[in-house]
């Protein structure tokens, strides 16, 4: 496909969510900063375009699940900038009532069924719930994003035979950004692209430029449209970059100025704002309104965090178990 | 005697072994160039070289079980566990292999691994970053469990650790690693597993802290002083093996205990605690034994919700205040 291919409008919503993802962990940042968010956060600035191009190739009712770095999966599947900074900022009107906060946030009811706070922790969740769709036949997908570094976890390896083996509709979507906290990946695994793993599955790997959206959801597209068809889950692998620490704080002694500033001149958000420009000849307004946009959305996500109440200290008590019988204390 | 943090403990005596004994590496996610997570391991890898101090992949089950096999072929690693709520992660390498090397084969497999381990809640890290799960292997013979809470502990427990035969969990806690306090200059100075010690002497109630609830007890201690209520701190420094002698003294001393810890209350280490009282003194006993331990929920994120959770010193002044005025 080429980038004329694409309607305006979905061209339109792409940036808007890149951009949404990168500005909301701008603000997010700040706001920790200045004292509303109290845990820590792990940014995704730089990997906008994974992020937003695979959640674009699914369909509402598909799932995903997500990672301790996952805000950019959150946004791009649908999620309220609002309530995922309320949770950030602890209170009631969060997705998770300020129980989780950024490594657990959850909707179902847009088909994110959870960040996570363990490395690779939900790359099984996803093949289950692949099984699931593949037991209803209601032709569903899961999706599950995790780092390179996840993939030299046993959990992403006996998750990946099962789903080969039982020809679920999962894809496996990996945000190589070549490190795993300080140590880059050519210090985890012995090999260079990681959609190589897939062949042991007998699951077609695929690598993609994961700073270009448009052959990220071209690429999961694919592997969806197969899923969904019955032929079974995808390794994609889409090599990208966070500009940020691991985490805000990180001192960053792994890494040179000069591959950060090299990364950052194949900037994802900006490369395809010129590509609308030129390319697909989008009107500089229509871009500039957009931007507009997600600026407004995020002032109005910071004021409703920050209005927001904080929860009661008993609730603390309340939602551990679906049932609980009368009189027993937990 | 010098005074340095508990973190400075811990990589001082790191250091310090792996000078003095070529068989002792370390291995763990980022302990190398980034020098540890948690800045524990600092520059031992310019020390020691990637030879020695190992950046493995994230693969904690590969870590565990390669401290094992390493060990029983003559090493002596100490591998790092970044939080210590992975470990069920390397859930097999500790709990069936690990754990039981020695045993099952008859003795014939020597197991001198030391899994550094960090625990406890740093503050809104929410459920999967927050847990203290020192009692989870409590319940799995063939593990011995170190909890270290001063500086000076952090040292001489670690050593013990490098230089013993079996395999050692040694929880580090994280709101204690910026702890200071005076360590040994001995170059041997090590602290023998299975020796509580008693942080401050009192008649009226025995206060039995673990990890990193000691500070919290020693300043509950303090408060309760100045009420007339003399508390006895002990720390166990080892909940496997446990010093009962120090507990049961001082019980039978005080008739009154309290036993606090960051864990769950639900079988927390203070549930075996309280057994063991329960069978060797409860005819000493004035009252109740009480746990202020964490409230049987997973750890929240909300600090609110947090603190409400987690034990607090204020916890602990009360249920001292209630067992003194406690009347059979
Ligand atoms: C089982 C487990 N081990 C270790 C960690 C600590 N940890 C959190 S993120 C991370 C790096 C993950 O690297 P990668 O999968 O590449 O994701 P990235 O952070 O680069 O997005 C590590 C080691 C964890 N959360 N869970
Ligand atoms: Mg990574």
């Amino acid at each position: 496909m080429s980038i004329g291919d694409y309607s305006t409008e979905k061209l339109l919503r792409l940036y808007r969510q890149m951009l949404m993802v990168r500005e909301f962990e701008l603000r997010a940042i700040n706001e920790r900063r200045a004292g509303l968010i109290p845990g820590f956060i792990h940014s995704c600035v730089g990997q906008e375009a994974t992020a937003v191009g695979a959640c674009a190739a699914l369909e509402p009712a598909d799932v995903i699940t997500s990672t301790h770095r996952g805000h950019g999966h959150l946004v791009a599947k649908g999620g309220e900038p609002k309530y995922m900074m309320a949770e950030l900022a602890a209170r009631t009107t969060g997705y998770c009532g300020g129980k989780g906060g950024s490594l657990h946030m959850t909707d179902f009811s847009l088909g994110i069924l959870g960040a996570n706070g363990i490395v690779a922790g939900g790359i099984p969740i996803a093949v289950g719930a692949a099984l699931a769709f593949q037991q209803k036949k209601d032709g569903r997908v899961a999706l599950s994003f995790f780092g390179d570094g996840a993939t030299n976890e046993g959990a992403f390896h006996e998750a990946l035979n099962l789903a080969g083996l039982w020809k679920l509709p999962v894809i496996f979507f990996c945000e190589n950004n070549l490190y795993g906290e300080g140590t880059p990946q050519a210090k985890q695994a012995p090999v260079a692209d990681l959609a190589i793993r897939a062949s042991s599955y007998a699951m077609p790997g695929v690598t993609v430029d994961g700073n270009d959206v448009l052959a990220v959801y071209e690429a999961t597209k694919a592997a969806a449209d197969r899923a969904r068809a019955g032929g079974g889950p995808t390794l994609v692998e889409g090599k990208t970059y966070r500009y940020r620490g691991h985490y805000e704080g990180d001192p960053m002694v792994y890494r040179s100025k000069a591959e950060m500033d090299e990364w950052k001149g194949r900037d994802p958000i900006v490369a395809f704002r010129t590509r609308l420009l030129s390319e697909a000849g989008l009107p500089e307004a229509e871009v500039a309104a957009t931007e507009l946009a997600v600026q407004s959305a995020l002032d109005e996500a910071v004021a409703f965090a920050a209005a927001s109440p904080k929860p009661a200290p008993e609730t603390a008590l309340a939602g551990v178990y679906g049932e609980i019988s009368g009189g027993l204390v937990f | 005697m010098r005074t340095i943090t508990y973190s400075q403990a811990i990589y001082e005596t790191m250091r310090e072994e792996m000078a003095r004994d070529p068989h002792v590496i370390l291995i763990g996610e980022d302990v190398g160039i980034f020098g540890g997570v948690w800045g524990v391991s600092g520059d031992l890898v310019k020390l020691y070289g990637e030879d020695r101090v190992r950046d493995t992949p994230i693969s904690e089950t590969a870590i565990i079980g390669a401290a094992l096999g390493a060990a029983m072929m003559g090493l002596r690693p100490i591998a790092e566990i970044m939080f210590g709520d992975f470990l069920p992660v390397a859930g097999d390498q500790l709990v069936n292999q690990l754990a039981k090397a020695r045993y099952m084969s008859g003795g014939k497999a020597n197991v001198p691994v030391t899994v550094r381990i960090t625990t406890g809640a740093p503050g809104s890290a929410a459920a999967q970053h927050s847990q203290s799960p020192e009692g989870w292997y409590m319940n799995v013979p063939g593990l011995k469990i170190a909890v270290p809470a001063t500086p000076a502990d952090a040292a001489g427990l670690l050593r013990t650790a490098i230089r013993g035969e079996d395999p050692v969990l040694f929880f580090e806690h994280k709101m204690l690693y910026a702890l200071k306090g005076e360590v040994s200059d001995d170059p041997d100075f090590a602290v023998p597993f299975g020796q509580a010690a008693v942080r401050r002497e009192g008649r009226d109630v025995t206060l039995i802290a673990i990890g990193g609830m000691l500070p919290k007890a020693l300043e509950a201690a303090e408060t309760l002083g100045v009420e007339g209520i003399e508390v006895e701190v002990v720390d166990p420094r080892t909940l496997v093996p446990l010093d009962k002698e120090t507990i049961l003294t001082s019980v039978r001393k005080t008739s009154r205990v309290i036993i606090a810890h960051e864990a769950h209350k639900r079988l927390g280490p203070g549930a075996e605690i309280a057994a063991l009282i329960a069978e060797e003194a409860i005819g000493y006993l004035d009252g109740p034994i009480v746990r202020v331990a964490a409230r049987n929920v997973p750890l929240p994120y909300s600090p609110e919700l947090e603190s409400y959770v987690l034990p607090q010193t204020q916890d602990i002044i009360e249920a001292a205040r209630g067992l003194v005025r406690y009347r059979l």
